[in-house]
């Protein structure tokens, strides 16, 4: 029963940390219907964002939620502007270009920012400063269930921030805007509301919901590299897919379901086919129902 | 509009190219027209950079050490490095380039096995000897007469962790948890099982996980489940460290064994207090008194302010191995320098006696080393057969 629960807790921390990501991947979809492949990427400048201003600031000599908030705060900001920076000179010139071409100049971006990742902070593995909280006393057990702090940390605040996304796109003028040119693009501007506006904002919030994630996972499992974005990338877009592209609640059920899908398999049957499961699902979802579960089916614009 | 975007990618080409040119290898040193050119493919980039590197520091410090003292019948030896990112498809191609472009002479690389059995073949195909400093595989050497190893072999590490955890931890009951990916990680958990079975242990369960992975809870916890004596986990640093320290915070207090995959200062920043009392085969121990390994020891630092690693002291045995066979080649074509190879017998390297046998691979001992206060000491030394 033990070992039961203790991968039920596994899986919600693990879901917690595809939610984060996959928050940020649907929402650029949502409103731009583009799968913005550099989301891994920017997810991985922004646990080195957050490891260089911890380091330059020497923050794990005073640690606490206020050094955390600020690492926090900086990967936030830097992955932000990453976004504005990339969207604006990657994607905007495409806008009215077919769909296939944004497709794979997400695909270069990724590769982009991976190999110059390589170059500015060497290729070789880092260790994330864990050191900026203390949390050694806090962890709960009960028998042999062990729950870490940090796992509640990252499933608290991917629901808050899931909440929070809710709020912003459905009760404020940013997100009816967003909203708008999701629905359509030139009705928008006709409308008077600034499009590319809204769209790099679109983009700096999605950034700096991975920019959280990177440092929330740096806390986690203190290792970073340039390359560790690809597969957390990969499969936070199968979550999403799965709870319906677009549909914020929709990716943090389809991440969760995910944690728990390659938890359970690798738990009790195999660990050889983790990421084989990822994909299996990918493909079963988009040859049975391409909505996603919580997706609303759009009849094709001719 | 269109020039807009037009000027905007040609100036994007602009600050890519030289990052590109760089990046595709030079050679390290432009030596003179008649130098001796030796190829050396290694991942100098990628997340396995380290391994590259170490390497290529050993390789660069023996050249530099046989130039000094006179070349290889009266020549100077040229090193040429191409980088592999780690990747098996890029070694493939740099093998490639170095025999049919650079017209080296012979081949010293890779490290991972799963790139070594990239490279064989082509090594093979044009019969310019490859020497492997360290892919343990066997399946490297068995891909043709021309392609040898400096390095014992995964069985032999497979072997050595077995008897030791049976032998001089009398541990009864492991868990095994394995690289998929990895072809190197595979063979020596397979060979372990085996040695370990037939000296009557029990291989409680087996889990795998793919490199790059960074959860191992799910794994960790059925381990746990099962109570082993010790976790088996022959992957590389870049994982074993949150491994590490997965399991220590589920409460596992079995110490981990594995192989020289291990062998990297990041293995102990990463995993810190969780990797204490964990064990690992390697090949040479920078603790090792041996007058021969002290000196080497001596004018590694000299050279790049470090320790050597094992895998640095390795890249110094098969450039050393190399240039031995080819003083003693009747000449420098590629089937005298295979034969004068396949013939090493007793070679005294740093890390140990090096004889080549039928299988073109070395014959050696291995060390066991074991993690105390934050580095790794020698703990002891197991024998072949």
């Amino acid at each position: 029963m033990d070992q039961f629960l203790q991968h039920i807790i596994n899986a919600l921390s693990l879901g917690s940390i595809y939610a984060l990501i996959a928050l940020g991947y649907t929402m650029v979809f949502g409103v731009l219907q583009l799968i913005n492949f550099a989301h891994g990427e920017i997810y991985m400048l922004g646990a080195f964002a957050g490891m260089y201003t911890i380091r330059w600031l020497r923050l794990e000599q005073h640690p606490g939620i206020g050094s955390l908030l600020i690492a926090l705060f900086a990967a936030m900001a830097a992955s932000a502007l990453a976004g504005f920076i990339i969207e604006r000179l990657a994607y905007r010139p495409l806008r009215k270009s077919p769909r296939i071409n944004l497709l794979i100049t997400a695909v270069g971006v990724s590769l982009f920012l991976q190999y110059t990742g390589q170059l500015v902070f060497g290729s070789d593995p880092q260790f994330f400063p864990v050191g900026i909280l203390e949390l050694d006393g806090y962890t709960w057990t009960y028998g042999e269930l062990v729950i870490e702090p940090m796992q509640i940390v990252a499933l608290v605040l991917s629901i808050i921030l899931m909440l929070v996304l809710q709020y912003i796109i459905f009760k404020t003028r940013l997100g009816r805007a967003m909203r708008a040119v999701s629905f359509n693009h030139d009705l928008a501007s006709l409308m008077g509301i600034p499009t590319n506006r809204i769209i790099s904002a679109t983009f700096m919030l999605g950034s700096a919901l991975a920019g959280a994630a990177g440092v929330l996972v740096g806390l986690i499992y203190p290792k970073i590299e340039p390359l560790m974005g690809t597969m957390p990338g990969l499969k936070a877009f199968v979550a999403a897919v799965l709870g319906g592209v677009g549909n914020v609640t929709g990716a943090v059920l389809g991440a969760f379901t995910l944690g728990l899908a390659e938890e359970f398999l690798v738990g009790y049957w195999v660990s050889t086919y983790r990421d084989a499961l990822a994909f299996a699902i990918l493909i079963l979802i988009l040859l049975f129902k391409p909505s996603g579960l919580l997706g609303v089916h759009r009849a094709e614009k001719v | 509009m269109k020039t807009n975007l037009v000027s905007r990618v040609a100036l994007g080409f602009a600050v890519i190219a030289p990052l590109t040119i760089s990046l595709s290898g030079t050679p390290v040193a432009q030596a003179a027209d008649d130098a001796i050119k030796i190829g050396e493919v290694g991942s100098t980039t990628g997340s396995e950079a380290t391994f590259g590197v170490a390497t290529h520091q050993g390789v660069e410090l023996a050249i530099k050490e046989i130039n000094a003292t006179g070349g290889v019948k009266g020549k100077k030896l040229q090193v040429i490095l191409l980088d592999d990112q780690g990747k098996p498809e890029e070694a493939a191609t740099a093998v490639t380039r170095l025999i049919t472009q650079d017209k080296v002479v012979a081949i010293v690389g890779e490290v991972a096995s799963s790139r070594s059995l990239a490279m064989a073949p082509i090594a093979q195909q044009y019969k310019i000897p490859m020497v492997s400093p360290s892919s343990t595989n066997p399946k490297v050497t068995e891909i043709g007469d021309y392609i040898f190893r400096v390095c014992f072999i995964d069985p032999f590490q497979g072997f050595v962790m077995a008897r030791f955890a049976s032998e001089n931890l009398k541990f009864k009951r492991v868990a095994i948890l394995r690289d998929v990916k990895n072809d190197y990680s595979v063979g020596l958990a397979k060979y372990f099982t085996e040695t370990f079975k037939k000296l009557g242990g029990e291989i409680v369960v087996d889990q795998s996980y793919s490199a790059g992975d960074i959860d191992f809870k799910s794994q960790l916890t059925s381990i746990r489940g099962a109570k082993p004596d010790a976790i088996f986990v022959p992957g590389y640093y870049t994982e074993v460290g949150l491994i590490a320290r997965q399991a220590r915070s589920l409460g596992i207090k079995a110490p981990l064994l594995g192989g020289d995959g291990w062998d990297s200062p990041k293995l102990l920043q990463i995993g810190g207090k969780a990797m204490e009392g964990s064990y690992f085969s390697n090949h040479y121990s920078a603790d090792d008194k041996a007058p021969h390994v002290q000196a080497f020891i001596e004018r590694y630092r000299k050279a790049y302010k470090d320790t050597p690693s094992g895998l640095a002291a390795m890249g110094f045995d098969a450039m050393m191995v190399l240039s031995d066979a080819m003083k003693r080649a009747k000449s420098l074509s590629s089937a005298d320098i295979r034969a004068a190879l396949a013939a090493t017998k007793e070679f005294q390297g740093v890390t140990g006696r090096i004889s080549i046998d039928q299988q073109r691979n070395a014959v050696k001992s291995a060390v066991v080393l074991k993690v105390v206060n934050g580095t790794f000491v020698y703990d002891s030394t197991i024998r072949p057969g």
